[in-house]
């Protein structure tokens, strides 16, 4: 799982109203190299929720020096957008879990892929 | 009810995808992977997407990722979620570019508001018209998932899915839960006379309502004038014939290739040499 699907998925148990942002518990991280398209990173930086996405890094130990803050002029800044690449699409949880910050819950991570089925009683 | 075991909805729920069932073997036949990706590039042609853009894409329903081969080819990034495990072991197998994610999208997609620019799902929807657990309500179900894609998809943004509905009543059932969900838009059939090639495309808008597109091989039914019968040549024709078979003319040829490609089938384009006669031989 890359940290920029992280950064859009939710909790969706029957109760929780905000499930975000989900808590990261790694066992195994991978990073796979992936061609650089600063048309489409900048693209993506006003939907995400910067403040989530560093706190991930740091927990993966991957920052690679991303500032704690959104830098003004970003689409210019191809510095900061290879940085920004980086943790987006290149760091990979491959093992590990997922926790709800309200509920608990937590979601598996096999082999790259998240587990959010749900129990029919938590629909 | 011996037509319905070939829909292999009515065979296992979703969740089985064992390498022997049905879906498995299909995405392994060469014809199928063509007519897959056949159908997500007509799918992504109805997204209506800006062009030259790298958006980013949900794929429902994506299987063991065939359709996302091709929204890699187009360069768009993409997320698949599926809920047979099966299914995604294929996917990694073929080293997809997209990420998976393992979830029932009868429970709700789990993304946050506005994240896609855009959704696609290639025969996948009408898994959610059937009930495989006692505690499973198909139009909950329906109404759950249209409600959450509805929020994770950007404003303006659209979604397409094929399906092969079974029945007019499941047709119905699945654009009124949309509808309820907020979503406008309405069916494209492509080739709607023939029965071999007809597709269905449920083509949705998220918030902004646009004018649907046309389906494919639909053009020429439409240029009536209203409240009045149109003339037809049609009996007329015969009468000065005269003898002369009728299926022989260069008018005749064009005709039924005109025919054909309503059908959608492979013809050969009309040149000077259509329906010409050959020189004569000894």
């Amino acid at each position: 799982m890359k940290l920029l699907t992280h950064n859009m998925l939710t909790s969706h148990v029957k109760g929780v109203t905000k499930g975000y942002p989900l808590l990261i518990k790694a066992t195994e991280v991978k990073v796979n190299e992936v061609e650089f398209n600063p048309e489409f990173v900048s693209r993506m930086i006003p939907k995400l929720e910067w403040s989530a996405l560093v706190q991930a890094a740091e927990g993966l130990g991957h920052l690679h020096e991303l500032p704690a803050e959104l830098t003004p002029d970003y689409e210019k800044n191809e510095e900061f957008l290879k940085k920004a690449h980086r943790v987006l699409l290149e760091v990979e949880v491959i093992e590990g879990c997922l926790q709800c910050p309200e509920s608990g819950r937590e979601f598996p991570i096999s082999r790259g892929i998240p587990n959010m089925l749900l129990n029919e009683d938590e629909v | 009810m011996a037509s319905s075991c070939r829909r292999p909805e009515h065979m296992a729920p979703p969740e089985v995808g064992s390498i022997r069932s049905p879906c498995v073997l299909s995405s392994l036949s060469s014809r199928m992977i063509e007519i897959q990706s056949q159908m997500s590039e007509r799918a992504v042609e109805l997204l209506n997407l800006p062009e030259g853009q790298p958006c980013f894409l949900l794929d429902v329903g994506c299987g063991s990722g065939l359709s996302g081969d091709y929204l890699t080819e187009e360069g768009h990034c993409w997320v698949g979620v599926d809920i047979s495990t099966a299914m995604l072991d294929v996917a990694l197998e073929r080293e997809v570019e997209g990420d998976l994610v393992l979830g029932d999208m009868g429970h709700g997609i789990p993304f946050r508001a506005g994240t896609f620019d855009g959704c696609i799902s290639i025969s996948a929807l009408q898994w959610l018209c059937n009930a495989d657990k006692k505690t499973h309500s198909p139009p909950k179900r329906l109404y759950r998932f249209f409600s959450t894609l509805y929020s994770s998809l950007k404003r303006g943004a659209r979604a397409v899915f094929q399906i092969y509905p079974e029945n007019s009543e499941q047709l119905e059932l699945i654009t009124a839960q949309a509808m309820r969900a907020g979503f406008s838009g309405g069916m494209v059939v492509d080739y709607p006379n023939s029965s071999k090639a007809k597709k269905f495309f449920l083509c949705l808008f998220a918030g902004v309502s646009g004018v649907l597109p046309k389906g494919l091989g639909t053009e020429t039914s439409e240029k009536n004038v209203p409240n009045q019968v149109q003339f037809s040549g049609q009996r007329s024709r015969f009468k000065n014939m005269k003898g002369k078979s009728a299926k022989k003319g260069r008018d005749w040829i064009l005709e039924k290739k005109e025919r054909r490609r309503r059908q959608g089938r492979d013809v050969r384009a009309d040149t000077k040499y259509t329906g010409r006669q050959r020189r004569p031989h000894f």
